[in-house]
């Protein structure tokens, strides 16, 4: 029988406010252990938490942009269980009436545009983090640091409807540009700043009716979640394949091992005793600042994408890695020269990202020392034919290194651009001078020796002149020639 | 008045003598600690803790230009102070220091009020008699063999013998009102959401509310101003400045008061009867008007605040579990850890307590109770709404019963919690009450009544406090209490 999976996504979203989500502590990673705590992220007694309204606007903007319906009356709920790195035994979530459901993600899928639909998103506040065990003489011994403790996060749920481990992969690619784009998160899956679970199944084709599910535990990054969901669908093929039933679990992947473990099964689930709340009130969102929230976001990443196919008429691969990030796209449309997108988009994938890459710099690093007007000029004149290959890249090195205008930068390293007639045509003539024998090959109609003409040329002018422009040279001293 | 017997004064003659540069805070402290303090303090046992240095370095540096100027206070153990441990009458918080003043530690300390200590109370305030201290029980001052009440029995009876004229407790389901009940001393719930819990250790969130006690009506009045009003530490907290509760004095005239006509099927102490009557003719004599209404929320009341208080502290205590702060039991596991070092840390009430809440909050059982009793909460809300409609102010009794003997409910906790019928109505609405002394009855135990009124109802509530007060003083019965505690020797 041929099963088809089904997957569901569970992922957790950092966010990067200043302050945590129920306390005024500093949102900062890499502080000493414990060192960004108070009564409230402690759990002291007595303490009381209060909501982070900046938390509540990134949620909102998330939820906007996802085209969630924002509930007018939302509410915290507490979740009750006991581990160690949870000051108050409880997290304080959203459960039965969160801020955002509904809505959907588009991503693309094998080259096929998709809206992943998904089931809630709402605000709740992350546990500290346990270091096991140390040995002390004869006794083990933990430790635990609360910073991140309390530091606000956002739950996005998918309904069940990806279908295969790369869908995972688009579906969390897509989310991570999204959060960056908004701004709200910088959404590292390394740094636990993007986390997933995913809920498995898999069910004969064509059923309608969901398989019983596993949960994935412990994929921390987008390839560990792909590499894990396929591990757990080939388990699963496998149970079934034997005639055996799959039992309801929760299992943990092991990256390094590509393994998968059981860490619980149903019988052991937790009962979390949810109940709102009683120290926050209910969590109301009023039309208007659902409609600020709306508005405050920026023009959304898959929409500029597709204005960009259209408007600038790149490639859909173009688009796509130009839209990769807000700046990036920024940076991309202040500096496209009118009618040559596809040379700036060109310069911009190869030769830009290039750099940042080699120099792990982000892209305000470069506009920094290559202001968009800057770039434009250069685009301009690459696009213009002022700019032969070998110097526009001579060129481009300078431009993040040096001050300076396109011409000031050519005039300080003394490079002529072999352009214009009366540079050129010396070049020419003196090539067809001494080049007797192809010159009579091309007069007699080989043209395959022309190249090697404009070869010569080029080498004459020390790959400064623009090749172009010496064909056009070339077969006007040729045809004159011919008359001769 | 000696300089010994300045003890007996009203918080506000104390304010008003150290900034006036006639009395020091210290002196002022140290009058109630010599006088009443030496004199009682050994059989009741109202402190948990109190440290000379503290206090005197508290009262040292007390704003003496301010409304509560000197004026010593004494606060419930669940209260977090800097300067006394924060026990909340627990083992497993023995000796734990908080790092931070609640917020109304705060106010009173910059409205001139010096801290002396902690009062003794019911472990976590779970309890009606301050017999489930893990520190040894309070007694009453008035009658050594019998309960204070609780769960604030230690400041209610600290006020009550005189060591302070004012004092801070907590009330979830009556254990401010009670408490000043059995001890003959005012005691005031405000309004939910008024004074601010942070720092106050919770036990029913949704129910728990910082209360004052004291010995006048005026104090009482001048507590209320200094303590009520917005913290941004308080999320729960009601929007807007607090009402004013400046005239106290002003009388009753014109008001209505509900009058409970069908009291008479609740097991109500004869006594109380009569001093529920005793106080209607006051009222009256003042100007009042009585509305008779019927007592809606009886003993479905009680099931449906333990229900949801239990629901909320299995939650609110699961903080305690020996990892940060507390009594720990090391282990070689985590779960191990957290039985023993709970089991230990928590007497038998608080466990109690803790697994009710934890069955109401289960799978299968969550809806049949805890959801049930959230509704039930709601009706009993809107039924008291209702019945403001019809007047400004009900009187009820604080209690059922006078003070009652220590060990004798300790075994039976049906009937302690039923001992809450009257008070906790007014934390399941989130409406103010006060219990007001109304003298001592033939066997010298003190009798009070209890005035509920409407969210942000307390200026009336202390009018008709003030009503009482006054009429008091001239009645035979209801001078009693401030005859007797006037003067610790008359024991």
């Amino acid at each position: 029988m041929a099963w088809q999976p089904v997957i569901g996504l569970e992922c957790h979203v950092q966010l990067k406010t200043r302050s945590k989500m129920f306390c005024g502590c500093p949102n900062v990673f890499g502080a000493e252990p414990n060192g960004n705590v108070c009564p409230v992220c402690l759990g002291l007694p007595g303490a009381l938490p209060r909501a982070n309204e900046v938390a509540i606007e990134y949620a909102l903007r998330l939820g906007t942009a996802l085209d969630c319906r924002i509930r007018a009356e939302s509410v915290f709920a507490r979740k009750n269980y006991f581990y160690p790195d949870m000051p108050k035994n409880y997290q304080v979530t959203q459960y039965d009436r969160p801020l955002c459901e509904g809505g959907e993600l588009p991503i693309v899928v094998g080259g096929e545009p998709r809206g992943i639909r998904l089931t809630r998103i709402h605000c709740e506040e992350d546990a500290g983090k346990s270091f096991h065990p140390e040995r002390r003489g004869d006794r083990r011994l933990s430790r635990v640091d609360f910073n991140r403790a309390g530091v606000p996060l956002l739950e996005l749920v998918t309904e069940p409807v990806l279908e295969s481990p790369e869908a995972c992969t688009a579906f969390l690619t897509a989310l991570r540009r999204l959060v960056r784009w908004l701004g709200i998160s910088d959404g590292d899956m390394e740094k636990g700043q993007l986390r997933c679970d995913a809920n498995v199944s898999l069910r004969p084709a064509g059923s309608a009716a969901l398989g019983t599910k596993t949960e994935l535990k412990n994929l921390n990054s987008i390839k560990g979640v792909e590499r894990g969901v396929a591990a757990e669908i080939a388990r699963q093929s496998a149970v079934l394949a034997s005639g055996e039933r799959v039992t309801q679990a929760t299992l943990l992947y092991d990256a390094d091992h590509d393994r998968l473990a059981i860490m619980r099964t149903k019988e052991h689930a937790h009962d979390y005793r949810y109940f709102p709340d009683p120290d926050l009130p209910v969590l109301r969102v009023s039309e208007s600042r659902r409609m600020a929230a709306r508005a405050s976001n920026p023009e959304l990443p898959w929409a500029r994408e597709a204005r960009f196919r259209e408007r600038y008429a790149l490639p859909a691969y173009d688009a796509a890695v130009l839209t990769e990030s807000r700046e990036l796209s920024d940076y991309y449309e202040a500096c496209v020269p009118e009618g040559h997108a596809k040379i700036a988009s060109n310069w911009v994938m190869t030769e830009l990202l290039r750099v940042l890459n080699d120099r792990d710099w982000s892209v305000a690093d470069w506009s920094a020392r290559v202001p968009a007007a800057r770039f434009k000029e250069f685009l301009r004149r690459v696009a213009a034919r002022e700019l032969p290959g070998p110097v526009a890249k001579q060129v481009f090195g300078w431009l993040p290194a040096e001050p300076g205008t396109i011409a000031e930068l050519l005039e300080r390293h003394g490079v002529r651009v072999a352009s214009g007639e009366e540079a050129l045509r010396p070049l020419v003539r003196a090539v067809l001078e001494e080049n007797p024998g192809p010159v009579a090959q091309v007069l007699a109609g080989r043209d395959a020796t022309f190249g090697f003409l404009v070869g010569q040329v080029m080498k004459k002018s020390e790959g400064r002149a623009v090749p172009q422009e010496v064909q056009r040279l070339l077969r006007e001293e040729l045809a004159a020639r011919s008359r001769a | 008045m000696s300089a010994s017997e300045t003890w007996r004064l009203p918080a506000r003659a104390i304010a008003e003598r150290v900034r006036s540069g006639r009395l020091s805070p210290a002196a002022a402290m140290e009058s109630g600690f010599d006088g009443p303090g030496e004199h009682w303090e050994r059989d009741v046992h109202a402190l948990l803790s109190t440290d000379r240095d503290a206090r005197e370095r508290a009262a040292r540096e007390a704003p003496r230009d301010a409304p509560l100027a000197g004026v010593p206070v004494l606060l419930k153990d669940n209260l977090c102070t800097r300067d006394h441990p924060t026990t909340c009458g627990s083992r497993i918080l023995s000796g734990w220091r908080s790092p931070y003043d609640a917020t109304v530690v705060r106010r009173l300390r910059q409205a001139g009020a010096v801290v002396v200590g902690k009062g003794n109370m019911d472990e976590f305030a779970m309890g009606s008699s301050t017999e489930f201290s893990a520190f040894g029980p309070t007694r009453n001052p008035y009658d050594l063999a019998r309960v204070p009440g609780g769960s604030s029995g230690g400041p209610a009876a600290a006020v009550a013998y005189g060591l302070v004229p004012l004092a801070l407790g907590s009330d979830t389901g009556g254990s401010v009102r009670q408490p000043a009940a059995f001890c003959g001393v005012l005691g005031l719930k405000p309004t939910y959401g008024r004074l601010s819990r942070y720092g106050l250790v919770a036990f029913g969130s949704s129910l728990d509310q910082v209360g004052v006690f004291a010995r006048h009506v005026g104090d009482l009045a001048e507590g209320y101003r200094v303590l009520a009003g917005p913290d941004p530490f308080d999320a729960s907290m009601r929007e807007g400045p607090a009402p004013d509760v400046s005239g106290w004095g002003a009388g009753v005239s014109g008001i209505r008061f509900g009058w409970p006509a069908n009291l008479w099927r609740e097991g109500v102490d004869g006594a109380i009867v009569d001093a529920l009557e005793r106080a209607a003719a006051h009222l009256e004599r003042g100007g009042a008007t009585r509305v008779p209404f019927d007592f809606l929320p009886g003993t479905f009341a009680v099931a449906t605040y333990y229900l949801l208080a239990t629901a909320e502290a299995s939650s609110n205590l699961a903080r305690f579990d020996g990892i940060r702060y507390g009594h720990r039991h090391d282990a070689e596991d985590v779960g191990a850890l957290y039985s023993l070092s709970r089991g230990e840390g928590f007497g038998p009430e608080v466990r109690r307590r803790i697994l009710l809440g934890t069955y109401a909050l289960s799978a299968g059982y969550h809806d049949e109770f805890y959801m049930k009793a959230q509704r039930a909460r709601t009706r009993i809300a809107r039924e008291f709404h209702e019945a403001f409609a019809r007047c400004e102010l009900l009187l009820l009794p604080t209690t059922p019963t006078l003070p009652f003997r220590l060990g004798e409910k300790t075994e039976d906790p049906l009937s302690m919690y039923l001992s809450d019928v009257f008070t906790i109505g007014a934390n399941l609405a989130g409406i103010p009450g006060l219990s007001v002394p109304m003298g001592l009855t033939r066997e010298r135990l003190p009798v009070a009544v209890q005035l509920l009124g409407p969210a942000d109802g307390e200026p009336v509530l202390l009018r008709a406090a003030r009503a009482l007060e006054c009429e008091g003083r001239t009645h035979v019965m209801s001078n009693g209490y401030e005859r007797e505690f006037m003067w610790p020797g008359s024991r």
